[in-house]
């Protein structure tokens, strides 16, 4: 009953939408109503188009993230245990940090063409500076007394590492992967909307070439949905990780 | 804590002044050593130059392209357009976390709206809003600013729900009006937590207004890129990463230095930077 008052106003905005079409308040065919949407949505479930296509673009997003998250934490924490590495990378990271990573759009197709590989690269480029930058602040701010402790008490080098270094780097650099998770529903999209043959991205842009309204609605709202359930998800999986801090 | 740091700062042994002097020199030679990379791979043959143009090209194309003018307009309009989509969401986003963070109707109505829009990818909708609004900057700014506003609204909100209480009550109790309170206590309290919010939003107008831009085709660097890569031109490609990567590098800069312009007197202006 409590969420149902806390998340009235999305159903209000449902019903807005459902009513302004029906009443032709707005051109249905700008807005088609939400019922006709969600009968187009189920079509494109029941012919296979939705899973298909969703299962190229999980593979694609999956798969550059978690290439992302490893080989940026890696570096973001090796940045930060030995100084000339940061000294030759940090500068490498400073400047390509701010650069709007959807121009690597064209690039990556002109590397490894229309499929899968240039969205996987994509994915990876854009998404690991932010893992790296957490995982550098966060290994760096570990704590200098907990350091000391472990080197007192005899801990080698690539012990302190494991377990002082990167348990206490490990709430930024999981913060860092939130914000490379909503970069890689952002890439993924555009890069499949910009140019690829398969993906909930290119659906959408297909659907709506073809004047089928319905269904491209319905496409966009799915992707709209995964990207917040993903963010869900991920922060239950956070609050878990973490649950050792006091 | 913080004793313990000083006394391990003091404790460390100086560093010679070649030593300094290398670490200062480190960035340039890093960047250095990848651009003579990039010309020597290009040169080699390994790539071809539709693969991987030498960077010697790609300069001498952003030069020819400085002549002609594409170049100014190019990075003008798309410029302009995540600037004007930016300074939109800053003054919406803050003005809608305000309201949200004043009266209980708008904050019920906005809260679900923002805590299940905010992580969802905004731009699946670029196609809706070309439907809607066209091809032109209308949508393109639309969809910048319909992208850059959430990370501004939940920042406010935070902001101005971390105002200390103490704060407020001492201002209430030496007699401020609601509109003094607002501008000197709440704002410039909540002020670093809001442009935190701001240096979310920047970089995302960014991306956004590359990706409208190739979507839309037009002028702009977006636009540019596509067109580009279209007729296989590919210095034009790499000539447009570059552009857009000192754009953005500037405008995260000038950010940068904005918030320890705005914020020097908070205590975070003399705490060491970090990054």
């Amino acid at each position: 009953m409590k969420s149902l008052i806390r998340y009235s106003p999305l159903l209000l905005l449902a019903l807005a939408w459902e009513a302004a079409s029906r009443l032709e308040l707005v051109s249905s065919l700008a807005l088609p109503p939400l019922t006709s949407v969600l009968a187009a949505w189920f079509d494109l479930l029941i012919n296979g188009e939705l899973v298909s296509n969703g299962w190229a673009s999980l593979y694609r997003g999956g798969t550059g993230l978690l290439l992302s998250v490893i080989v940026g934490s890696t570096l973001g924490i090796f940045m930060a245990w030995w100084r000339p590495v940061n000294a030759l990378v940090g500068p490498l990271v400073e400047l390509f940090y701010p650069m709007p990573k959807s121009a690597l759009i064209p690039v990556t197709v002109i590397w490894l063409g229309f499929g899968d590989g240039s969205k996987i690269l994509l994915i990876f480029l854009g998404c690991m500076l932010p893992v790296t930058i957490g995982a550098f602040n966060g290994a760096r701010s570990s704590d200098r007394t907990l350091v000391w402790s472990a080197r007192s008490m005899g801990a080698s080098r690539m012990r302190m590492l494991w377990d002082v270094v990167v348990p206490s780097a490990l709430p930024e650099l999981l913060s860092g992967v939130r914000t490379a998770l909503a970069l890689t529903f952002i890439l993924l999209v555009s890069s499949e909307l910009i140019v690829a043959r398969q993906g909930l991205g290119y659906l959408i842009g297909y659907l709506g070439a073809d004047g089928a309204y319905e269904a491209m609605f319905a496409v966009v709202l799915t992707v709209a949905f995964l990207g917040f359930a993903a963010d869900r998800a991920y922060q239950l999986l956070m609050n878990r990780m973490l649950q050792w801090r006091e | 804590m913080a004793g313990v740091d000083a006394a391990a700062v003091k404790a460390m042994p100086r560093p010679a002044p070649w030593q300094a002097l290398a670490w200062r020199l480190a960035p340039f030679f890093s960047i250095g050593l990848l651009l003579i990379a990039w010309e020597a791979l290009a040169r080699s043959g390994t790539f071809t130059p539709f693969v991987l143009p030498a960077f010697s090209s790609v300069v001498a194309r952003i030069w020819s392209d400085a002549i002609t003018g594409d170049l100014l307009i190019n990075t003008g309009l798309t410029l302009y357009r995540a600037i004007v989509g930016f300074l939109i969401s800053a003054i919406g986003g803050v003005a809608i976390g305000m309201a949200m963070s004043r009266s209980v109707g708008v904050r019920w109505f906005f809260d679900p709206i923002i805590s299940v829009g905010f992580p969802m990818p905004k731009i699946a909708f670029l196609p809706v809003v070309i439907l809607w609004l066209g091809l032109y900057d209308l949508s393109k700014i639309s969809i910048i600013v319909f992208d850059a506003i959430f990370p501004v609204v939940t920042a406010t909100i935070a902001g101005i729900k971390g105002v200390e209480r103490e704060l407020l009550w001492s201002a209430r109790n030496m007699g401020a009006r609601d509109r003094e309170m607002l501008w000197q206590i709440v704002l410039p309290a909540a002020l670093p937590m809001i442009m935190t919010g701001l240096q979310v939003a920047l970089p995302l107008s960014m991306i956004v207004a590359v990706v409208a831009e190739m979507l839309m085709g037009g002028y702009g660097i977006g636009g540019a890129m596509m067109t580009a890569s279209r007729f296989a031109d590919s210095p034009g490609v790499f000539a447009g990463i570059v552009e857009i990567a000192l754009v953005g590098l500037v405008l995260v800069k000038g950010m940068t230095m904005l918030r320890r312009r705005l914020l020097i007197w908070h205590q975070e202006a003399n705490e060491p930077t970090t990054a």
